[in-house]
């Protein structure tokens, strides 16, 4: 496949066009039926919804330590199938990424298997082994190749070191990704403190143990001027108190998952841990709220916060069970759903799963503007297929909505001028 | 005659008809327990696993009994003591166990929902006989059974259930038992022992014992687990005790002929006074022999389906 050829007949932002790819990037792009045919291939768009190649803000590879869940390998698999070219990879990894080492082992593994995409980026631990107390090597971390620094899997209770933490990496210049939940409030939680966690008998955590960190690192970001990223919110609350802070022109950014898009806590009916997740499936009121902050605004963006892990895990007492859906391969597809119901519009998928953590990481992106790389996806929503172990190139099967037939599916994708998936027919069957 | 239900894991799929079918064959069982020779051949040749991840006197003793006088071989697992201290996972103990046939099993764990889970993967009927917070179905039908012998009628009639509703699986289950049969049911307890969704509950809350007790027929008292104060749920136990400890002047608030009843085990002087649980109106160990037979008809319902009654 050459670095030069041609895309015809998709859709583009509602608009029927033609896109030229030459050395990889994007040379042009014609709308309406204008044939500008050139002696290149041609890939036949069939009228399928083209994107960007979307970028991930929020993944679990696994990797390392865990290769039994995922590894980097199977989950850039998924991250390509699902339409993201690149991924920005959690440092919750064993041992965890808090050092240079780990960090280049993530990034040469994903460039030796992958090496023209999908991309990894890797999340440095603001804590050295995530344990909260003392802060890790940002500047070793960056230079080995961290975009940004989080506690994601093990939330900071202690305001001080957080403070310090996101006063240190200012000036290292990485973005704080915060998992917002004060752990006293979470201890012990199963699920969402409500009328299902009463009903089942299972401890709840309030929502406010999410809105109470939300509201604490709108606060310390004010004070300190330093800007900072809200992780997976999952709550009516949490949009509110970001509201707040944006109208005040306080620099917070927010992203939220299509299980909160998507789903509330009554899928947890039956104790199905495959609906067990943190921050927890809420009501929803909140899911409504959730949906109507991506579409204002309030929300900046969209990441999976894929969380594989293995059959067997899941697969016991619904207070055993770890927490996590796995989200790359279905992500585009589930919020698909969404933009036929009319709750978002294409344009707040594309800004949000790739603008928006484009400009907030400093990552490239494709905007279709001739030099920039071409990283194109191409979608095809008629495309019905069946979730289901075989259908899932990530090694985790764990999501709710295993079993079911979700319409819509990446057809093709394209990175740096490269084609690196194209879905076979057979497939969906 | 067939049962429509395969297990027994929570009282909600429970018609208020077939809650009076179980009294009823409870008490056609429980004139054995009085005989010189307690056994009847019922259930002989069927093998029935008492497995209780949880420790527990009388729910599992009454269930040993309950299948041993229906003469149906009788097995007991405990966690301790068996493989899932070795890390043994609750899948493969509860799929070993089924590798061996048997006809039913009894399910006690500290997991709201193990029995679901268990059920999920075995064939045979699964009895929950207490999980987590969530449901103790056995319990509630000896609550309703014990007092259907002094209750012609349940409707009208008033039930209070007193402690730690928040972590209770027997109140869970007496709430859905009592309110299916008609009975007005309350809630009393402090505001951290209550669920912070009480007030979607078919119950009356009251925070005053003095209140609550006014007028009730029955009283439940729950045992407080002493870890609760440690959790700084509480204040103190003694602060709790003179709250909302049971004592004699409270019955004089009530109906009269009110009952008390205590699922057991039971922390004397602090839920309820010492001398309450062993007074004429204490309905405790009749509890206890409610459960016997209650358990005899739920093994006999549940492995032979269902038998006419006059």
């Amino acid at each position: 496949m050459h670095r030069e050829f041609l895309i015809e007949d998709v859709t583009y932002r509602g608009e029927r066009c033609s896109v030229y790819i030459k050395d990889g990037k994007i040379e042009d792009i014609w709308y309406g039926h204008e044939q500008k045919r050139k002696e290149v291939p041609i890939i036949e768009g069939k009228g399928h919804i083209m994107l960007p190649g979307l970028i991930d803000c929020h993944v679990h590879l696994r990797d390392p330590g865990q290769e039994y869940k995922e590894d980097i390998g199977s989950g850039l698999s998924a991250a390509l199938a699902g339409g993201f070219s690149r991924v920005l990879a959690m440092a919750n990894t064993e041992p965890v990424n808090d050092n240079a080492s780990v960090t280049s082992y993530m990034i040469s593994k994903a460039g030796s298997l992958y090496p023209h995409g999908p991309y990894l980026s890797p999340v440095g631990a603001l804590t050295v082994g995530l344990k909260g107390r003392e802060l890790s090597p940002f500047y070793e971390l960056r230079d080995a190749g961290c975009v940004a620094l989080s506690n994601d899997g093990v939330p900071v209770g202690n305001n001080e070191i957080f403070r310090r933490a996101l006063e240190y990496a200012s000036a290292a210049s990485l973005l704080v990704m915060d998992h917002c939940e004060d752990p006293s409030l979470s201890e012990g939680g199963l699920m969402n403190e409500g009328e299902v966690s009463d009903r089942l008998g299972l401890k709840g955590q309030p929502v406010v143990a999410e809105s109470l960190q939300v509201a604490r690192d709108i606060l310390l970001a004010q004070y300190l001027e330093i800007p900072i990223h809200l992780c997976h919110i999952s709550c009516e609350q949490s949009v509110e108190l970001i509201y707040w802070a944006k109208k005040r022109g306080i620099r917070v950014t927010a992203e939220t998952c299509p299980h909160y898009l998507l789903w509330d806590e009554s899928l947890i009916e039956g104790y199905n841990t495959l609906a067990k997740v943190n921050p927890p499936l809420r009501t929803r009121a909140d899911v409504v709220a959730v949906r109507q902050g991506v579409r204002e605004g309030i929300i900046d963006v969209i990441a999976t916060d894929h969380a594989p892990h293995a059959d067997f895990e899941k697969d016991v007492p619904f207070a055993l069970a770890p927490n996590g859906i796995s989200g790359l391969d279905t992500a585009l597809s589930l919020l698909w759903s969404l933009v036929k119901e009319g709750e978002l519009e294409i344009d707040d998928l594309i800004r949000c799963m790739c603008d928006n953590p484009s400009s907030i990481f400093g990552l490239d992106k494709n905007g279709f503007k001739r030099g920039d790389r071409a990283d194109v996806v191409l979608f095809d929503p008629h495309l019905t297929w069946r979730v289901s172990a075989n259908s899932l190139y990530s090694r985790g099967k764990n999501t709710p909505c295993m079993g079911e037939d979700l319409q819509g599916r990446v057809r093709l994708h394209i990175i740096g001028g490269r084609l690196l998936y194209q879905h076979r027919l057979e497939q969906s069957q | 005659m067939s049962w429509p239900h395969k297990h027994l894991l929570d009282i909600e799929p429970l018609s208020k008809e077939e809650i009076f079918y179980l009294f009823e064959l409870a008490h056609r069982f429980e004139e054995i327990n009085t005989r010189p020779v307690k056994k009847v051949p019922t259930l002989k040749g069927k093998s029935i696993i008492l497995y209780f991840s949880e420790p527990s006197t009388r729910t599992k003793t009454s269930f040993d009994i309950a299948g041993k006088r229906l003469s149906a071989d009788v097995f007991s697992l405990a966690t301790k003591g068996s493989s899932e201290e070795k890390g043994e996972s609750l899948k493969d103990t509860v799929l070993t166990l089924e590798a061996m046939n048997p006809d039913l099993i009894v399910v006690r764990h500290r997991h709201s929902g193990a029995p679901h889970f268990i059920a999920s993967k075995v064939r045979c009927p699964v009895i929950n006989a207490g999980d987590g917070w969530h449901s103790h179905p056995t319990q509630a039908l000896l609550d309703g059974y014990t007092l259907s012998k002094y209750w012609d009628d349940f409707t009208g009639k008033t039930l209070l259930i007193l402690g730690d509703i928040a972590h209770s699986r027997v109140a869970r289950s007496d709430v859905a038992l009592f309110t299916k049969l008609g009975v007005k049911v309350r809630v009393c307890g402090p505001p951290t022992l209550l669920p912070r969704n009480i007030d979607s509950w078919p119950v009356e809350v009251y925070y005053s014992l003095e209140e609550a007790c006014r007028g009730v027929d029955a009283i439940q008292c729950l045992r407080l687990q002493l870890e609760r104060q440690e959790a700084g749920l509480l204040p103190s136990l003694r602060e709790y005790s003179m709250r909302f400890g049971l004592t004699p002047s409270h019955l004089s608030l009530a109906a009269k002929g009110v009952r008390v009843l205590h699922p057991g085990p039971m922390n004397r002087g602090v839920e309820i006074s010492s001398s309450l649980a062993d007074s004429s109106v204490s309905l405790i160990l009749d509890q206890v022999n409610a459960g016997v037979a209650i358990r005899m008809a739920l093994l006999h319902t549940y492995l032979m389906g269902r038998v006419k009654t006059s």
